[in-house]
């Protein structure tokens, strides 16, 4: 059939549409990109003169790079540690029937709608009544407790969507519950386990409020380590550490994408 | 198994049950799937569990194999109690419908699973599972993974994955529904060549009557959580014991009739102002009264109507099937208003001809009225 010119310009139009939605979405961040090349001292936009300098500038404050390295360390430990619990929470919430299973799911997905400063507020007051020091740990505490529910909810589809015969096939060839659940279980879950895993690291790595109440000069992660920066200084630092930042994501999820080869491990059939 | 029989002697060995259920019941949550079965399945027999959706028999499939924990009896596998034991220490084979083939492993390390779970050794291992994939043709595909094998192709492997272990007992889940019609008829050939020649205690869970009916050495039918019945596939479709068994399996003629009189070996009764003497092979015969009588289509005659020991019947369709015809009689004495008799091709009559059916004096039977449909 031939295409009228009405369908040509209703075409365009659709094309013209979805760029404008897209480039929409991406405005935020592609205002900061430019900033973050802006020669001059004042955040303005649109740029008049172009310079690295910010970003030398970025590298150089001691409190980013702190920063990134806590960020990247409570984020790992972080999500390490609320995949095997959250893992084991979905693992019981799938597999067992028991009186109080309500009540440990509400629990478990209560973060949701306790606020995160209301978490960081918490365990600040908790650790000050049992002198704790404000250590590492206690931002790493909080940062579990936020994103615990997300891993408990992606690690309990994966297993909701977890075909129970192969592990019956499995057992019917001898293999004991530790063998079915080493050779057969985990590395069937093992692309929900990654993104869960994954989805908890970016979480971690991207939260500021209830970290704001329990990091001290030592512990400070970034997003706490930028907000005390651009309380002080005005200049586009800032948005060369965003660039860096969304660098810093990117690059995880491209790991990730390299190392597990998501792709592959999740065609399974 | 009667305990004077003393254990582990040769001959005593060869008799023995390969598998045994002794008063084995499953209720989930005060549901009952399976009411209290026994059954005693030879060695290298190939017994088949049929019946229709949610009639116990994959209830009861799951036990055998240990995947559910019966709530009563003992089940017995060579003569071993394994009520109790779990399901990796029962060594037994099975084949799901859909095959469950370990999707992150490749053919060989399908087949392997169940070697490397005992420790066999790599030489052995290669040895046995090169031999196993022999069995079932499929030398050349030992690299390839389960998603690139067509279904029939995968539920080999899974046969093979089943039988390298040389387990007691072959269980198979529904096997063929997964299958097209031409496979399926290949497969079930080539499932029952291996089985006969490996000589393989074999439960076979289906709803497939024909499947059931030429596949099995002995037929469990099963409704409502109950073995209705048990025999050879013969006994099964010649002698239903029950209204069920005969409709479920094959094609029945049902009449509403009134039992007069019977004696031990005949019976006399009227269907409409037929009346009619009939010796069945029953085990039991209703009381006299309302009954339902059972032909099967194959064994009804046709003849003139107004014949004495003729029922009264108008065909209504002809349906030439190339080496028969199938004709529908509007006959009034029929539970439904309808019978089914199978004619050759040139015999097909005009609807509208009134015809009669006569039945032969052996092979109906008579089921209490009120007994049950499903």
């Amino acid at each position: 059939m031939k295409k009228t010119i009405l369908d040509h310009a209703l075409d365009w139009a659709g094309r013209i549409l979805l760029t404008a939605i897209l480039c929409f979405v991406l405005l935020p961040f592609i205002v900061v990109l430019i900033a973050s090349f802006n020669e001059s001292a004042i955040l303005t936009f649109p740029p008049k003169g172009w310079s690295f300098r910010w970003y030398a500038n970025a590298f150089e404050y001691r409190d980013f790079g702190e920063g990134l390295v806590n960020s990247l360390m409570i984020a790992a430990i972080g999500a390490t540690i609320a995949l095997i619990a959250g893992s084991g929470f979905a693992y019981v919430l799938n597999r067992y029937d028991f009186a109080l299973k309500s009540l440990l799911n509400g629990v478990l997905m209560s973060p949701l709608i306790i606020p995160n400063f209301t978490i960081g507020l918490g365990l600040l007051i908790l650790s000050a009544a049992a002198s704790l020091p404000r250590s590492v740990w206690l931002v790493v505490a909080v940062h579990v407790i936020i994103v615990l529910p997300f891993v408990v909810r992606s690690v309990y589809v994966s297993l909701q969507n977890f075909e129970r015969r192969y592990e019956q096939a499995a057992e019917s060839l001898g293999a004991g519950p530790v063998h079915v659940l080493l050779t057969i279980t985990l590395p069937l879950l093992l692309p929900g386990l990654v993104s869960g895993g994954l989805f908890a690291a970016i979480l971690s790595f991207n939260e500021f409020t209830a970290s704001l109440f329990v990091v001290n000069q030592r512990t400070q992660t970034l997003p706490v380590a930028m907000y005390n920066y651009v309380r002080e200084y005005a200049d586009p630092t800032l948005a060369a550490v965003s660039v860096i930042y969304v660098a810093v994501v990117a690059v995880m999820l491209l790991l990730v994408h390299k190392f597990f080869r998501l792709e592959k491990v999740l065609n399974v059939e | 198994m009667s305990s004077e029989i003393p254990r582990n002697t040769p001959q005593d060995s060869r008799q023995h049950p390969a598998v045994q259920i002794d008063g084995v019941a499953k209720s989930f949550s005060g549901t009952v799937a399976l009411e209290p079965v026994w059954l005693k399945i030879r060695r290298g027999e190939f017994l088949t569990l049929l019946g229709p959706s949610g009639c116990g028999k994959t209830t009861l499939l799951n036990l055998i194999a240990g995947f559910l924990e019966a709530d009563e009896g003992e089940l017995f596998i060579n003569r071993d109690l394994v009520t109790q034991v779990p399901p990796h220490q029962r060594e037994i084979g099975i084949v799901f419908q859909n095959y469950a083939l370990f999707p992150h492993m490749n053919v060989a390390q399908n087949v392997a699973y169940g070697l490397r779970t005992r420790r066999v050794s790599k030489a052995e291992t290669a040895e046995r599972v090169r031999e196993a994939l022999a069995l079932v043709k499929l030398e050349d595909f030992a690299d390839r993974r389960p998603r690139q094998l067509s279904g029939g192709q995968q539920q080999r492997v899974a046969l093979a994955r089943a039988l390298v272990i040389r387990p007691r007992v072959l269980l198979l889940d529904e096997p063929f529904s997964a299958l097209d019609r031409n496979l399926r008829t290949a497969m079930q050939v080539e499932l029952k060549e291996i089985q006969s020649r490996l000589g393989l205690t074999t439960v076979f869970v289906t709803h497939d009557q024909s499947e059931a009916l030429s596949m099995s050495d002995r037929i469990a039918v099963m409704s409502r959580g109950r073995i209705r019945q048990i025999g050879t596939p013969t006994e099964i479709y010649d002698q239903p014991q029950s209204r069920f068994v005969s409709t479920f399996v094959g094609d029945a003629n049902l009449f509403s009739a009134t039992l007069r009189e019977k004696t031990t070996a005949d019976a006399i009764l009227e269907v409409g102002s037929t009346r009619l003497t009939l010796s069945t092979y029953q085990v039991d015969m209703p009381a006299p009264g309302p009954v339902t009588l059972f032909v099967r289509p194959e064994q009804c005659v046709l003849t003139d109507s107004g014949k004495p020991d003729a029922i009264p019947a108008t065909v209504a369709l002809s349906v030439y099937q190339g080496s028969y015809a199938e004709l529908h009689l509007d006959c009034p004495s029929a539970e439904g208003g309808r019978v089914m008799l199978r004619v050759p091709a040139s015999q097909a009559l005009p609807a509208g001809a009134s015809v009669g059916i006569a039945l032969p004096q052996r092979g109906p039977a008579i089921y209490a009225r009120e007994d049950d449909i499903a």
